[in-house]
């Protein structure tokens, strides 16, 4: 029979687990919009240098497992004099390989516009960064929330792989729990619903916000 | 520049080419647009008319030649030996007085009727939104749709929408409207609303270029009419010489073509 008597004794070591697995995934979603944006910008700019430059950025954080980087960029970076300290190279890991799933997506966003659109928003006088921000951006937002609230969910699964690194987070704990008390099945359960709830509000979230955005226009 | 006399026209075209890779779509082209004049641009597709006109836009970088606008450069600084591209401002600040209208509209469907009116003269003409939305209403009333301020795009008919679209062009208080073939989309009902628009504003004064397949609208309202055929003009007249007059057998042909796909009764 399960038994969850151990589970309350444990609750604030497991709360603490929870922090970090949400200050993580909050850090690396931002990291990852943020530099996503910027490659997206660059990976549709008219140079030919910066073209080439971030669709290999995009196969390179696309193309190596997640697990493969954390391990590179924490276990041999420092063999060569380059000091990782553990939650840093979790958050900039994560970005950036989330960096470029959301390259991609907002690329997606941003061709599906006609170009006719920005010809018109040209020929009344708007610039390039006024274009991007009152023309474009509003549209590309609302046309990628399913899909940028898709990669929030998986980044924030995909942060259960820093436990390798030695950061204590949500599966860590659970894992150091389970293996102290000899009760795997009542701790990664505990585990899996702490998941599941913090992805389900995710999921709400987004779909409160593209009603939100799409009640004030129809396209 | 307030020296526009009759003699210093708003657009004036230099001898200019345009070629894409190897092809010379545009071919020596000379053209000058008084103010207030109506200038319709005809021919069969592919003759270049569109190009013509997106040069004149700069949407299109022309390959050789000039094209000056109320009597700046468009596009290129000539002051060097080696032509180089102006920077965008500069580029932006030839263009100010010009306005486009486009076939497919191009209205930005995230924003209302208004919204689209008025969203360059709070970002460009730095309004007030209360200013820029009172004179949006305002224009939105000249082109008949007051009642449609606050509808989207998507909730407008094809007329309704080129109509807002001309609305839009027509708040930068532009001295030349460009238009491309901006009844090609519509469907035959609705043409003849956004035609009576564009014959308000030509009796208003405006200075308009036109590519249309309209050749009724190009008899009725134009001061010139210029026949493009593969890429170089071949005749350039009034209406009264290019429909009635002497003409060369290539547009004999075209508005032959013309006159037998309208038929419908002998």
């Amino acid at each position: 029979m399960l038994d969850f008597s151990t589970l309350l004794p444990a609750l604030p070591v497991l709360w603490e687990g929870v922090q970090m697995t949400v200050l993580l995934s909050i850090s690396a979603l931002t990291l990852g919009l943020i530099i996503g944006t910027i490659m997206c910008t660059a990976r549709l700019s008219n140079s030919t240098p910066l073209r080439i430059l971030t669709k290999l950025y995009v196969s390179f954080f696309r193309g190596v497992p997640l697990l493969v980087q954390l391990m590179l960029s924490y276990y041999c970076l420092p063999l060569i004099g380059i000091n990782t300290p553990a939650l840093p190279t979790a958050i900039v890991c994560v970005g950036l390989c989330s960096s470029a799933y959301i390259t991609e997506i907002l690329r997606g966003g941003f061709q599906s516009l006609s170009p006719g659109q920005k010809e018109s928003a040209i020929m009344v006088g708007l610039n390039r960064l006024q274009i991007v921000a009152f023309i474009e951006l509003p549209q590309v937002i609302r046309l990628t929330i399913p899909a940028l609230i898709n990669e929030a969910i998986i980044l924030v699964k995909a942060s259960s792989l820093i436990s390798v690194i030695g950061i204590v987070e949500l599966t860590r704990v659970t894992q150091n729990l389970a293996a102290s008390n000899f009760q795997p099945f009542e701790f990664y359960l505990t585990a899996a619903l702490v998941y599941f709830i913090l992805n389900s509000t995710i999921s709400v979230l987004g779909l409160w916000v593209e009603r939100r955005i799409n009640s004030r226009s129809i396209v | 520049m307030n020296k526009q006399t009759q003699d210093s026209p708003i657009v004036e075209v230099q001898k200019m080419s345009k070629n894409f890779g190897t092809t010379q779509v545009l071919k020596n082209v000379d053209l000058k647009v008084q103010p207030s004049e109506v200038m319709c641009l005809i021919g069969p597709s592919g003759s270049g008319k569109s190009t013509l006109l997106r040069c004149i836009a700069f949407l299109e970088q022309y390959s050789s030649g000039n094209i000056y606008i109320e009597g700046e450069m468009l596009g290129y600084n000539d002051d060097t030996d080696i032509r180089k591209l102006t920077s965008t401002n500069e580029l932006n600040h030839v263009r100010r007085n010009m306005g486009m209208v486009f076939q497919q509209f191009n209205l930005w469907p995230h924003m209302t009727a208004l919204g689209n009116v008025t969203e360059a003269l709070v970002r460009v003409k730095k309004l007030s939104r209360r200013e820029a939305d009172e004179k949006g209403h305002a224009i939105l009333k000249k082109v008949g749709l007051a009642e449609r301020a606050l509808h989207y795009p998507a909730q407008l008919s094809g007329g309704q929408q080129q109509r807002v679209a001309i609305a839009r062009s027509l708040a930068m208080e532009p001295s030349v409207m460009l238009f491309d073939e901006p009844t090609s989309a519509l469907d035959p009902e609705l043409v003849g609303e956004v035609l009576q628009v564009m014959k308000d504003l030509a009796k208003d004064g405006m200075t308009m270029i036109v590519v249309t397949h309209e050749m009724g609208f190009a008899a009725q309202v134009a001061d010139t009419v210029v026949f493009l055929d593969q890429g170089e003009i071949l005749m350039k007249g009034s209406p009264k010489e290019i429909f009635q007059g002497e003409k060369p057998p290539r547009l004999e042909q075209f508005l032959k073509n013309y006159m037998d796909r309208n038929a419908f009764w002998e």
